[in-house]
């Protein structure tokens, strides 16, 4: 019935989604949309997010015989950091290309190469809920995301057993004791894959994301203010944990996701209880089995998540996560059919679609019960009950600021810097902004 | 090190063409001068041009983009017609924090110190090479410098780091030296252990863990450049010597290893500039290192200008490296390579 009222509606600033508002627009003359993202083939030569985006392609061309969609897959950091920049620098983006939200995307929108989706994909933007935030600026939304996970412990809940450990720590005095509890028993209680700097980042925006209020946090984003004292007592709290010797030997020189010695690599072979991650890991994790179905259900049995655990003390909410996601953004030039296809991707279907081929954790409400995985479904349910929500810390604040903060942090499990260190290189590079 | 010898190549065919534009006597035209002249011009552009429209568009174009760029505060995203000129702050801020007194402070920390690291690494280099690399090429070499069964072979082996590829060598020494991997088993075997702080991130060693891989890599280069040199060296002469008594050592000392001389120069200002530009392997390794245990000027122009998104100082570090190549490049051949180049004949 809807259907039929939006088509036989003579008013074009009717109800009706945009979706159909953009495809009456350019009629049916030959469009060609290009679409950059990072679902590229792993070690295993298996690629389930970029076989998805072939589908998803496929089918809405059928649908839209005068849409011609070309996808070039590219590696995650390769294309963050040099083809996308480059991309929009010479004027010629792609039409549609992975956004990750934060500040970078607030600097490209100041650029301008980011089409404004407010007006056109306004239904879509509403039915999808708060996890849009972190890609819109100022309220006007430059992208819109198909993910978005809080981050949490992955553990091995055999090597709990074997420590002595009944229950999943809830906060970081229970952490701690089994921390001791699994040394007591020589296994190593936490992998961290400091090597590549951001896993260990992690764990200081953990600290951060207790330590400061919400609203310290998400001005920071923008002013690049850090003389609030939250700041400094992130780090103090680092020092303090890493001062229990909680993670494996030589942490940094270990890689998080290459490698039987990687720190996915311990957790996924036994060699350490637990380690802090995002959902991805999830699949990292089976990558280190065989492949079989046997053994990646033998994984499963012996895997398990639990949420960061509360910090006492501090100004934010202790049910707050971490999180972040994946989305994408149509370039400023680009045809409206672009924001047409972005809105058929994050569309009901197409995320429940994503949820089972991928496994991935969609953002659409609706997609939810498509997601059967215990594990995931933990995963999601901690993401929607949280108090609320911070984007990534390095995202939020932008590759300069980000970068520097990461690297300070890196400093102190190095033993090179300490906690006034991060705030000093925020300050740093915040002013050279 | 590509631009170097990009500029090298074509500018010699240049500045010769000009010289002996220049040098032409002037005779009265006639018309048979006037044809060969413009014969001799067409040929000229004919041979030089495609090499001088690459090296304009792939060398010439870049270094003064960066230079531009250097005098901007730009973080590679927003417009450049809308990046902020600030002169010469980013070199400043690279060289001692920058002139504002309110964040030279800070800047000396976060921007200063890592700089000068990085270079300190890359004059480390320079020297360790001539003070390591050269003896133990210089050894093999002289030790290789005969005919025994198996010497095609062993040329090869020694050869071979250079052959393969950075990222497939990094990659290899990042399982050999990892903290479980087999060099730390066998340290332990003999009752050792690991750097502290693991082979690469440890703050002391890591940067001599991957100066050994460097010479690793590079010597074998040396070896068979010294090789060639002395497969150069006529056998009458060493043999002449042999027979009024010299010592195998002496015939080195004073026949082998005077008459490879240019071949050692030569190795030395590649091994130079090459210090210079150090950047796959530290790149592959880890980025230069977590806290820059190993970062060479180009890491860290690659990290800061990329990965930071601060692209105006990156492209200020990328001219430094580049003024310091070419500087150290023009002085080289000014003094050293001279005798070299001067009369060829005599100095072979």
């Amino acid at each position: 019935m809807a259907l039929l009222a939006a088509c036989s509606s003579s008013d074009p600033e009717g109800p009706g989604t945009s979706a159909d508002a953009t495809s009456g627009g350019s009629g049916d003359a030959p469009v060609t949309l290009t679409w950059w993202h990072n679902g590229v083939a792993g070690d295993t030569g298996e690629n389930s997010l970029g076989d998805y985006w072939d589908k998803v392609a496929a089918d809405y061309t059928a649908e839209h015989p005068n849409v011609t969609i070309e996808i070039e897959q590219i590696q995650n950091e390769d294309l963050q950091r040099t083809r996308i920049p480059t991309a929009l620098q010479s004027g010629d983006a792609p039409d549609l290309f992975q956004q990750w939200g934060g500040g970078e995307m607030a600097a490209q929108a100041e650029a301008g190469y980011l089409m404004d989706l407010s007006e056109t994909l306004s239904a879509d933007i509403e039915r999808l809920g708060g996890g849009v935030a972190p890609w819109q600026v100022d309220g006007t939304t430059y992208g819109l995301p198909f993910q978005f996970a809080v981050e949490g412990i992955w553990y091995r809940p055999s090597l709990f057993e074997e420590a002595g450990i009944t229950a999943e720590p809830t906060t970081m005095a229970e952490l701690a004791d089994a921390v001791q509890k699994l040394k007591d028993a020589d296994i190593v209680p936490i992998a961290v894959g400091a090597s590549d700097g951001w896993p260990a980042a992690h764990w200081w925006y953990n600290f951060a994301l207790r330590s400061c209020s919400q609203d310290v946090v998400a001005n920071a984003g923008t002013s690049l203010d850090f003389t609030d004292p939250c700041w400094l007592d992130a780090g103090t709290q680092l020092e303090d944990f890493i001062g229990t010797e909680p993670f494996q030997p030589q942490f940094t020189s270990t890689v998080a996701q290459t490698g039987a010695t990687s720190s996915a690599g311990m957790v996924a072979n036994g060699k350490a209880a637990m380690e802090l991650m995002g959902q991805w890991n999830y699949f990292v994790y089976e990558g280190f089995t065989d492949g079989s179905e046997e053994a990646i259900a033998a994984l499963h049995e012996d895997l398990d998540w639990f949420p960061m655990p509360a910090t006492e003390g501090g100004s934010g909410d202790p049910s707050a996560a971490m999180g972040g996601g994946d989305g994408f953004s149509c370039y400023v030039d680009a045809p409206v059919e672009c924001a047409d296809f972005l809105a058929y991707i994050v569309s009901d279907d197409v995320q429940r679609g994503y949820a089972e081929a991928v496994g991935g954790l969609p953002v659409a409400p609706a997609a939810a019960d498509a997601i059967t995985d215990p594990v995931l479904q933990k995963i999601a349910q901690t993401t929607s009950s949280a108090a609320y929500v911070q984007l990534w810390m390095d995202t939020l604040l932008g590759p300069n600021v980000g970068g520097a903060m990461n690297d300070g942090i890196v400093n102190i499990f190095n033993g090179t810097g300490d906690a006034q260190g991060v705030v000093d290189a925020m300050i740093a590079a915040a002013a050279t902004a | 090190m590509t631009a170097l010898e990009a500029s090298g190549r074509s500018a010699s065919p240049a500045v010769d063409s000009s010289s002996a534009a220049g040098s032409r006597p002037v005779t009265p035209a006639s018309e048979h001068t006037r044809r060969a002249t413009v014969r001799k011009w067409a040929e000229i552009a004919l041979f030089v041009g495609p090499a001088m429209v690459l090296f304009l568009t792939f060398v010439v174009y870049p270094v003064v983009s960066a230079a531009r760029f250097s005098l901007y505060k730009w973080n590679g995203v927003s417009q450049f017609s809308d990046a902020e000129f600030i002169g010469l702050e980013n070199y400043a801020r690279a060289l001692f924090g920058g002139t504002d007194p309110v964040t030279q402070q800070a800047f000396t920390t976060a921007y200063s110190q890592p700089f000068w690291e990085a270079l300190s690494h890359n004059v480390a280099i320079i020297f360790l090479s001539m003070a390591v690399q050269l003896p133990i090429a210089l050894i093999v070499a002289l030790t290789l410098n005969r005919r025994f069964r198996g010497r095609a072979f062993t040329r090869v082996v020694i050869f071979a780091p250079y052959v393969l590829s950075e990222v497939i060598a990094g990659t290899m020494w990042l399982i050999i030296f990892d903290p479980n991997g087999i060099a730390t088993e066998l340290m332990r075997s003999v009752g050792l252990d690991m750097p502290a702080g693991g082979w690469f991130e440890d703050q002391t060693w890591g940067f001599w863990t991957v100066f050994f891989i460097i010479t690793w890599k590079y010597v074998g280069l040396a070896i068979i450049l010294f090789l060639a040199g002395l497969s150069g060296v006529s056998e009458d002469l060493q043999e002449a010597a042999a027979i009024d008594g010299a010592s195998w050592w002496q015939i080195q000392w004073r026949i082998n290893i005077p008459l490879i001389g240019p071949t050692i120069r030569i190795w030395a200002f590649l091994s130079i500039i090459g210090s210079i530009q150090l950047f796959d392997m530290v790149w592959v390794l880890n980025r230069g290192g977590t806290a820059g245990q190993y970062s060479t000027i180009a890491s860290y122009m690659m990290e800061i200008g990329f990965f930071r998104a601060d692209w105006g100082y990156g492209s200020a570090i990328a001219v430094i490296m580049f003024f310091l190549s070419f500087v150290i490049a023009l002085a080289y051949m000014a003094t050293i390579l001279r005798r070299d180049n001067a009369h060829p004949r005599k100095a072979r």
